[in-house]
């Protein structure tokens, strides 16, 4: 069946007219559409950087990480730091005076391609930092003590006040992220994690997944594999949380600004997508923000039958969450479960297609763009 | 420092120990059981919290009915999650039943916000003020500004007392029926080896529920006393003791009901020992906890009391 099989060189072509197809459809969006839908979209693409780094940390690597909030935090703080004005900065930090080395001309209005590379980085780091001693602790553990630490950079957060403004937060972000920034992040996101998967190091990490001792008889070194993928993960973690922060202008040490939800909101949209799949974690990404902001009607007052029902504030996360309970009962695979879309599958689909057509057959199967992943 | 503050502090630590144990207990005892990290236990907590307020003030039950009617409450609600978000991942992968366990804290604080709105509510007025007031021992007066006042005494809040005396009621209780009754004994026998449990035809399900309905309990137990404690009650009230506590479980070895016994109580003392010994780190209190988790995992990664997992080829 080789006639289902596409060349490298063709996947490649495809894949940059895809790209660059895409470019344009975000091109024509930003022409036509209003600020509020744009802004969805941008919150999609940043989801869909949070989805992925944290599905190569849950999904492909098998450690069951809960501490991607801490490390958004971090990006998200170190970035705006940078990029905020002096003047700004003077105005916010009323508690207490910002420390060195935020209050110089050099690390104020910084470009906001640097101060996220920079908050990316510093997250890498913590999640160093953060994983050498953890990523010895058994799956349990660590998903608490992941827990944990994400609770105690929230707490710093909270008491460094010469540093992030305590409690008050940061205000006046510059509102750089827009739908280039946080597209453009994703694209890299996606390449960047899907060559690691796709080379023996990602084959070396979906084997400890599967059986972790299997693998260490194999000759893989567990804990360096689980770092690297611990600290990926946690770079691009730094890299959302930047964007998110120049997409709110607004932050703070609150757990639902960048404290617990928005791990469990990372978490729901890659069970949703499937765990272990890439192409599902940006589905995921893009159905909790289509979903969320779509839900709102459940937060309205309602008309039935002339009878009036006030709309309750907090009724949207609730649907969600009875939604993600249900989700995982009867569908614990998710949209994608571990397979990727491929051009391969693409191709296979159009094939079998083209046959059925010919053969006049009417069973279409829909699962056959589900391409199984090459292990 | 002097020994009065000292004393104070270590009553103090024991009775914020013994509301950690009180929670750490079930979680300690579904993961025996299970081996899943029940995250919707700390939610428990503060729904059995939200249980008593609400029978208090608008069922108008006297504050002791208040209390046993949300600590079976909050029972009941411990094998309702257990029937519907639990049961059917029994034979799931772990990771499913603990990204289920997550959403199913999750559905709590989101349907205690709908149910009793986000805005935080005051305990104060539900239980009788008899709980705020103070034991006083030794000292002498002085007088200030005119006043006489007690100066260098002993002070004790009475809800320390009572909830160190609730506490060891509740921990007898728990002993009694963990080890002087059938169901204690089922109970033990599933942690062993639950297949064989059920090859004895013993109810499987019935008593995993049953653990979930104690430890649910003890949690409400522990979640009103906190409320005196601190009572200022809102939806995420449970999300911080929970964690907490589960360190708490940790820390004594989970799955060893003795441990989170230990554990809890350690953790308390040590927490307010932190804080009164050195007031300015009163803010990083709550990262304190991990803080020794992290190292007590590092050189004894199964806790004081658990035993080492010995994972076969």
């Amino acid at each position: 069946m080789d006639r289902m099989k596409l060349s490298g060189r063709t996947k490649f072509i495809l894949t940059t007219l895809f790209v660059l197809f895409m470019g344009f459809i975000l091109f024509a969006a930003q022409e036509n559409l209003n600020s509020y839908i744009l802004r969805i979209i941008s919150l999609i693409g940043i989801f869909g950087i949070m989805a992925v780094s944290l599905n190569l940390i849950n999904g492909i690597t098998g450690i069951f990480s809960l501490g991607h909030a801490g490390f958004m935090a971090i990006g998200a703080y170190v970035s705006s730091l940078l990029t905020m004005p002096l003047a700004q900065k003077e105005m916010t930090f009323i508690l207490e005076k910002v420390s060195f080395p935020f209050n110089t001309e050099l690390f104020s209005s910084c470009p906001f391609i640097f101060a996220t590379l920079a908050g990316g980085v510093i997250a890498a780091f913590a999640a160093f930092v953060i994983g050498w001693p953890t990523l010895r602790l058994a799956g349990d553990y660590l998903a608490i003590t992941t827990l944990g630490f994400s609770e105690i950079i929230r707490i710093f957060a909270v008491n460094a006040t010469g540093v992030t403004n305590g409690a008050m937060g940061l205000k006046g972000i510059p509102p750089y992220t827009d739908v280039w920034w946080s597209w453009g992040w994703l694209l890299i996101t996606i390449l960047i994690i899907g060559s690691l998967i796709k080379s023996s190091y990602g084959r070396a990490l979906k084997a400890i997944r599967e059986d972790k001792t299997a693998a260490e008889s194999m000759g893989i070194n567990v804990f360096k594999h689980q770092l690297t993928s611990f600290v990926v993960g946690g770079f691009f973690a730094g890299v959302a949380g930047s964007l998110y922060a120049h997409w709110l202008t607004t932050i703070d040490p609150k757990p639902s600004t960048l404290g617990i939800m928005l791990t469990f909101n990372a978490l729901i949209m890659i069970v949703l997508g499937g765990l272990g799949s890439i192409s599902g974690a940006v589905l995921g990404a893009g159905m909790f923000a289509f979903f969320s902001e779509w839900l709102r009607f459940v937060e309205s007052d309602i008309n039935i039958f002339g009878f009036h029902f006030e709309g309750i504030s907090g009724m949207r996360m609730l649907v969600f969450s009875g939604l993600f309970i249900i989700v995982m009962i009867f569908w614990p695979k998710g949209l994608m479960g571990r397979n990727e879309i491929t051009w391969d599958g693409v191709y296979k689909t159009i094939c079998k297609i083209k046959k059925l057509t010919k053969t006049g057959e009417k069973r279409l199967g829909i699962s056959g763009e589900r391409e199984g992943e090459e292990l | 420092m002097k020994t009065e503050l000292i004393i104070q502090n270590f009553f103090n630590g024991m009775s914020l120990g013994s509301l950690y144990a009180l929670i750490a207990v079930g979680y300690t005892m579904v993961y025996g059981i299970l081996r899943l990290i029940n995250f919707a236990h700390g939610d428990v907590f503060m729904m059995g919290v939200y249980f008593a307020f609400y029978f208090a003030t608008l069922a108008h039950m006297p504050w002791w009915l208040a209390f046993v009617m949300a600590v079976f409450g909050a029972a009941l609600l411990g094998f309702l999650i257990d029937r519907i978000a639990y049961k059917p991942l029994r034979k799931a992968p772990r990771i499913s039943a603990l990204i289920t366990a997550i959403g199913m804290s999750f559905l709590l604080e989101n349907l205690a916000v709908v149910l009793f709105s986000g805005v935080p509510k005051s305990f104060r007025n539900v239980y009788p003020d008899f709980f705020n007031q103070m034991i006083i021992i030794g000292g002498h007066t002085e007088l200030k500004r005119g006043r006489e006042v007690i100066v260098d005494a002993l002070r004790i809040p009475n809800v320390s007392v009572v909830t160190l005396i609730v506490t060891a009621v509740a921990l007898f209780v728990l002993w009694f029926i963990l080890y002087r009754t059938r169901v204690g004994m089922a109970m033990r026998a599933i942690a062993m080896d639950i297949q064989a449990v059920a090859l004895m035809g013993i109810n499987i399900n019935l008593v995993i529920g049953f653990t979930f309905a104690l430890g649910s309990a003890l949690a409400a137990i522990g979640g009103i006393f906190w409320a005196m404690r601190y009572p200022q009650i809102w939806p995420y009230m449970g999300f911080m003791p929970g964690l907490k506590a589960f360190v708490a479980a940790v820390i004594g070895g989970i799955g060893s009901v003795q441990g989170a016994v230990m554990g809890g109580l350690l953790l308390g003392i040590l927490e307010v020992m932190l804080v009164g010994f050195f007031p300015q780190t009163a803010g990083y209190r709550d990262a304190f906890a991990f803080f020794i988790l992290i190292v007590l995992l590092m050189f004894k990664p199964s806790g004081m009391f658990g035993k080492p997992e010995i994972v076969k080829v």
